[in-house]
């Protein structure tokens, strides 16, 4: 699904976000990315997305190099992908079932986009969505009334509508509490899972990690440490990666504890 | 006592450049020279001769005239002040909303929503759309809509429609460039989020940009159609029609108690837009 070579990001005021990234996600795998904040792990994500534009090397999205590519196939691109954001990213005025519909914008014409904003096309999709990330009965509340759990279930449904052949999930779960959190990364493996879908997440829980994803990628500095199955990682190897950023380490295990005492996943009410 | 860390964050507060003082000193001396050239001379209106006037201008004004006769004259000058701000501001729109959409710096060429554009087709197709559009924004609204309306009135003959395209002209300009300031400074996040979902720049306007700009909008363009009716009451001074041409032929024959009278209807009018459109902001921002 991608193909990485050498690619490296370096921003205006000269600091380099990611360092000679190399790497290949194939279609339907499952991947999560872990690191201290700051390795470059968004800036990852937001030239897998198509957002930057890497300063240098090969970035391929279906084996189809993407720097050469006109603004109207650039946009058929990003149709295929799928973005979560940390901070969800939604329109806080706009009520529920506009920003569910909002994954529809790369489909739809503009006459269509705007004849929704007045009366909602499509409502069953949203409606369906919803229902999948269990807070159907939210379709025409305010975005903004809503808790941070929910709203990142929203930005789930808008992603679900978009139905994309990648899903970038950015820290998905860090704004929720932990219980909710694990429903949302098993939500989003499951769907990944079932749909063929190629899921990509960074996650800041490393527990969370490496027990629902089948291939770690470690990113330190702007650089991969390590590319590995979850049960080759070991104590040694999560230290150097998190080496100096005691305060993490520390937050990650008290995460870990918290989510060892609320026990089990809450399922999503169906 | 520890006296060191309030002798050290005292030093903070103590700047050793002499940049603000300069400041100060450039600041007095602009105030000092500005009364100068402007000539102000408060004695001038003490002087007799200026009293008299004043005492004349204001005794001319009692009784205000309300008799049937000049009432009915005044009503549809009034109507005709009101129509051409309502029109006026309408037609400001038009022009504010393309132009101050292509000037709004992060929809056209910079930003997150652009970084992975050629540099060459974000010069071509975004920045200089938004330079001429700044530019034409910038013309409309330097030129007084006093002006305007004395060109337009050049162009197209007396009567309203010269002070409608005046107020359209002249508030277009201002309504485009605070609507691109209001642009701007949305949250670019959800633009973002749009962009990279495939969305055309079209459908980033209607689902990001202007749900989160629309309060500041409307609540921008009602304040602008607060000052587009104190300014039709002007332009008719120069022939754009409404009350400002009834007071300008009221002052022209000396006829005070009339101009009172036009002033206070003025005064109403604009009165109950500031409370109508003060209704409605309250409403719409939420």
């Amino acid at each position: 699904m991608f193909e990485l070579g050498q690619v490296r990001k370096v921003f205006s005021d000269g600091s380099v976000a990611v360092d000679e990234i190399t790497l290949t996600v194939g279609p339907g795998e499952q991947v999560a990315f872990i690191g201290p904040s700051g390795a470059g792990k968004t800036t990852l994500f937001r030239l897998l997305n198509l957002t930057l534009r890497p300063t240098s090397g090969l970035l391929r999205l279906g084996g189809v190099e993407v720097s050469i590519l006109s603004d109207f196939e650039l946009r058929q691109a990003r149709r295929r992908i799928g973005t979560i954001y940390q901070q969800h990213n939604l329109v806080g005025r706009l009520r529920v079932v506009h920003n569910v519909l909002a994954g529809n914008l790369g489909r739809w014409s503009t006459l269509k986009a705007f004849a929704s904003l007045v009366r909602p096309q499509e409502i069953a999709m949203a409606r369906q969505a919803l229902g999948q990330v269990g807070i159907p009965e939210k379709l025409s509340a305010r975005t903004d009334e809503l808790s941070g759990g929910q709203q990142q279930r929203v930005a789930i449904a808008r992603v679900l509508v978009q139905d994309p052949d990648v899903i970038l999930a950015d820290e998905p779960v860090s704004s929720v509490d932990p219980s909710l959190a694990l429903s949302i990364v098993t939500l989003l493996r499951d769907l990944s899972r079932e749909s063929g879908k190629t899921l990509l997440m960074n996650l800041h829980s490393v527990a969370l990690a490496l027990a629902h994803f089948p291939r770690i990628i470690g990113i330190r500095d702007g650089r991969v440490l390590f590319d590995l199955a979850p049960d080759k990682i070991s104590d040694e190897l999560l230290g150097a990666l998190y080496a100096g950023h005691a305060e993490e380490e520390i937050q990650a295990e008290r995460f870990n504890e918290l989510l060892a005492d609320s026990g089990v996943c809450r399922p999503l009410p169906k | 006592m520890n006296s060191s860390p309030t002798a050290g964050s005292a030093g903070r507060f103590q700047s050793k450049s002499a940049f603000p003082y300069l400041l100060v000193f450039f600041f007095l001396l602009s105030l000092v020279l500005s009364i100068r050239v402007a000539q102000v001379d408060p004695r001038l209106l003490f002087e007799p001769a200026a009293l008299a006037n004043l005492g004349r201008f204001i005794r001319g004004m009692f009784p205000p005239e309300l008799s049937r006769s000049f009432l009915s004259v005044l009503g549809p000058a009034l109507v005709e002040t009101i129509q051409i701000s309502v029109i006026g501001t309408l037609l400001a729109c038009l022009l504010a909303i393309p132009l101050g959409l292509l000037a709004t710096s992060s929809l056209t060429w910079s930003g997150i929503l652009h970084e992975r554009r050629e540099a060459k087709r974000r010069w071509l197709l975004g920045f200089f759309p938004y330079a001429v559009a700044r530019g034409l924004l910038s013309i409309f609204r330097s030129i007084p809509e006093f002006v305007w309306a004395f060109m337009f009135v050049r162009a197209v003959g007396l009567g309203p429609f010269p002070g409608v395209l005046a107020i359209g002209v002249a508030y277009g300009g201002m309504l485009g460039k605070v609507y691109s300031e209001i642009l701007e400074g949305v949250d670019p996040r959800p633009l973002e989020a749009l962009r990279a979902s495939g969305a055309t720049t079209l459908g980033i306007v209607m689902y990001g940009l202007l749900p989160q700009a629309l309060p500041n909008v409307i609540s921008y363009t009602l304040y602008r159609w607060e000052c587009a009716i104190r300014a039709s009451a002007i332009l008719g001074f120069v022939g754009a029609g409404g009350l400002g041409q009834q007071v300008e032929l009221s002052m022209r024959m000396f006829q005070f108690n009339e101009v009172i009278t036009i002033l206070a209807v003025l005064f109403v009018v604009v009165a109950s837009v500031d409370l109508l459109s003060g209704k409605i902001r309250a409403r719409v921002v939420r």
